[in-house]
């Protein structure tokens, strides 16, 4: 149960895996996410569903090495199984056909992006992919956002692959140059938060999905809290998609360094481990 | 038919009940004093989550508390009781040192002894009602001390009797949830013969049990010994299982599952909606009761953090304010305070808690209540403001209702608060089940049976209830159990 069949790393910090998980890749849809752990001491921790094989009974996860949990993942092998993994979690993407809709990918973003990409095309809409990244490496996924685009932008702040620029620059110029009728942002919180500014400022519906920290996943402890509107909304199961517009990225952002010292700690306690 | 009153006079008049009675004169038993319950040193104890507060009596302790029972010919005792427990049978067990007999009584009508025993609000149920309490004005008999005892004891003798199970049925009901309710369900059906699969969200079984209630009440390990008594009934365990979410309620129709009872409980956790509420350092019981009871955070073999505060405010009254505060104070909290908008004498909590509390030193602002958090630059809380309340004219219940005092407010530092002021009805099911009648409180509405607007389909616990307690749990659970066989019994072809 749970077997890990293949693994890939993208870069030196991003690893794709794919899971055994039948029920789960049948009952999944895109914007739907797991929780996993990776040990029987482990932490809780969500992972969006970038891909699903309803046939083999497998889903795929990328998670970038961010921390103690991602760290003891990525060294995980084939053959090796999760611990405990649960799902599908979250709303899914409403998903409709609404004409064109442009869809911007942050890092690791595109992961949980690429479903919601794959779902808007096969329900007949011309999908505008941008994908941003600080340099190269953090591009992934980069072919598979092309088979499911009519069109694709990419950015890197450095400029070693596609234009060099920010994420924002790419969305707007493709808002100058064509009717929008939604937009999809996924990535860190920052760039989430600029490219929602810039949509409304053209007043197109933006929809993000928030990395918010998890413990149960399920409702169940309000510790992925956010603003929405003004309102408390739990980003586990009222999200993970939320409308852009309203979501106060300050407070999320805020919130998401709620344990900085903890983690610190925990790494720099991992690390000396490691290191024995 | 013997009906319950007549089944229990039925038992009083068994010989050796009769003789025990003979055994001490009334005065005998009255005279003496209500035993106390040996307690780990406060100043000992708040060092450590993982130590139990309350020993447990020991064979000669149980033994004399039980001869102070009355064995009265009207046991009101019983009507206190949820489940209507035979109490007068159990209790008399002990005082003639049969503790396997009185723990076998326990189990007919509660699964989950050792549970109970820690944690029932005695006060308000059994004990309320005993003879010493309405007649003599006098401390009533420890029950919740000896069930305690009795099933404490058998766990430790190593045989634990495995009640007798029906022949297999083939039938199949699945529970959602693996909680109280959902537990004291399956022992029931699986007694009747039929194939129980409890499914659980989360990662490890028990629910509150597990997640909820510290290990200084309720040890982990003590849930672990009931699960594995149901494991060997044959009731089967799947956890990071969603019903509703990893496979639909059709999908395990299909299956080939009749009954379901749904005992996803009230884990939704309530805020207070005031102005800075979302600052870090701020969380709800649920979340920092999961993080340290079930995912270890208070312990760094754990990968889970949890955040130690130095001056720890909880809001709440009950029984989980009370849990988060002592915990707080056990992770080095040099100042853990409760924070609750009434007085003392009307906390809900368990009268042992908020005792054992003042003991390990937490603070009571009573009538006091949050309207404002503010935070640094970090957005870390660092101060709170609370308004002074007194309390007003009573209303219909006859509860004085608290009155803010207009003005009064007072600033306290705090780096950490915990909002434990309630909880409510699971929404997952419901959302997955538009059909299912819900009440304006999002619980399941459910008919004396438990059973919900749609007929395989039984509910109880919190998630009838809202926040409630354990042992009502339970006997929701017994109760859906009794009525589902009797709907399945009628309606084979559903």
């Amino acid at each position: 149960m749970n077997r890990i069949l293949e693994k890939e790393f993208f870069s030196e910090n991003v690893v794709k895996l794919v899971v055994e998980a039948p029920l789960i890749a049948k009952a999944r849809k895109p914007g739907n996410f797991v929780i996993l752990r990776v040990s029987e001491n482990g932490e809780r921790i969500p992972l969006t569903i970038a891909g699903a094989d309803e046939t083999k009974g497998t889903i795929t996860i990328i998670a970038q090495k961010v921390g103690v949990s991602t760290e003891k993942l990525a060294l995980m092998n084939v053959g090796d199984s999760l611990v405990d993994l649960v799902g599908p979690l979250g709303k899914s993407t409403e998903i409709h056909n609404v004409g064109t809709v442009l869809c911007c990918g942050g890092g690791v973003g595109v992961a949980p992006l690429l479903p919601i990409i794959e779902g808007f095309k096969k329900a007949g809409n011309r999908v505008v992919s941008v994908l941003a990244a600080r340099n190269k490496d953090l591009i992934i996924l980069e072919d598979e956002v092309r088979k499911w685009s009519d069109d694709v932008i990419v950015m890197t702040d450095d400029g070693s692959h596609g234009r060099k620029g920010l994420v924002t620059q790419g969305v707007e110029e493709v808002i100058l140059r064509e009717k929008i009728d939604e937009c999809i942002a996924i990535g860190p919180a920052i760039m989430m938060k600029f490219t929602s500014l810039l949509t409304k400022k053209y007043n197109i519906p933006t929809q993000a999905s928030l990395n918010a920290m998890m413990v149960d996943g399920t409702g169940m402890c309000g510790a992925c809290r956010v603003s929405v509107g003004g309102k408390t909304k739990f980003t586990c199961v009222d999200g993970p998609e939320f409308d852009a517009h309203q979501i106060d990225f300050d407070e999320m952002m805020m919130r998401l360094g709620g344990y900085k010292a903890e983690e610190k700690a925990a790494f720099e306690m991992y690390n000396k481990m490691l290191d024995k | 038919m013997t009906t319950y009153t007549e089944y229990l006079k039925e038992r009083r008049e068994q010989e050796w009940r009769v003789e025990l009675r003979k055994k001490l004169k009334g005065k005998e038993r009255t005279d003496q004093a209500r035993v106390h319950m040996p307690e780990v040193d406060p100043m000992e104890r708040v060092k450590y989550q993982n130590v139990e507060v309350n020993t447990g009596l020991n064979t000669e302790q149980a033994i004399k508390e039980a001869s102070r029972c009355m064995d009265c010919a009207n046991p009101t005792c019983i009507e206190g009781c949820p489940v209507g427990i035979n109490i007068p049978e159990f209790v008399k067990n002990i005082e003639r040192g049969e503790f396997a007999l009185a723990a076998q009584t326990l189990k007919m009508y509660n699964a989950l002894p050792a549970v109970c025993g820690r944690v029932c609000p005695q006060e308000k149920q059994c004990e309320s009602k005993c003879f010493y309490t309405q007649k003599l004005d006098k401390p009533a008999v420890a029950i919740g001390y000896l069930e305690r005892f009795a099933a404490d004891w058998e766990r430790e003798s190593g045989n634990i009797a495995v009640p007798e199970c029906a022949a297999p049925n083939g039938i199949k009901v699945a529970t959602v949830g693996s909680g109280p309710s959902s537990l004291s369900f399956a022992g029931d059906m699986v007694k009747m013969g039929y194939d129980v699969t409890v499914f659980e969200a989360l990662h490890e079984i028990g629910g509150v049990l597990k997640y909820g209630i510290p290990e200084f009440r309720l040890p982990n390990k003590m849930v672990d010994v009931e699960l594995d008594n149901l494991r060997k009934m044959g009731v089967k365990f799947e956890t990071n299982f969603i019903v509703g979410r990893t496979a639909s309620f059709d999908q395990l129709k299909e299956e080939g599952f009749k009954g379901f009872f749904v005992g996803s409980g009230a884990g939704l956790p309530r805020f207070m909606n005031i102005p800075g509420e979302n600052y870090n350092g701020i969380m709800s019981s649920n979340e920092y009761l999961t993080r340290v009871n079930l995912m270890g955070a208070n312990s760094d073999e754990f990968d889970t953090p949890v955040l130690r505060g130095k001056n720890v405010a909880v809001i709440g009254g009950g029984n989980t304010a009370m849990d988060s505060v002592r915990t707080a104070k056990r992770l080095g909290a040099e100042r853990a305070i409760i924070v609750y908008r009434r007085s003392r004498v009307e906390m809900p909590a368990r009268v042992e808690e908020v005792k054992h509390a003042i003991e390990e030193g937490i603070e009571f602002m009573n009538l006091t209540n949050p309207i404002e958090y503010f935070a640094d630059a970090s957005g870390r809380v660092n101060k709170m403001r609370l308004q002074l309340m007194e309390l007003g004219e009573a209303d219909a219940s006859g509860r004085r209702s608290p009155v803010e005092i207009p003005g009064a407010t007072e600033d306290i530092d705090v780096d950490m608060v915990v909002v434990a002021v309630g909880v409510s009805p699971n929404p997952l099911i419901p959302a997955c089940l538009p059909d299912l009648k819900i009440s304006k409180w999002r619980t399941i509405e459910v008919n004396e049976g438990m059973q919900s607007s749609i007929p395989v389909i039984f509910a109880g616990g919190d998630i009838v209830r809202g926040g409630a307690t354990v042992i009502l749990a339970m006997g929701d659970g017994r109760n859906a159990a009794k009525s589902m066989h009797e709907y399945l019994s009628t309606n084979p072809n559903n």
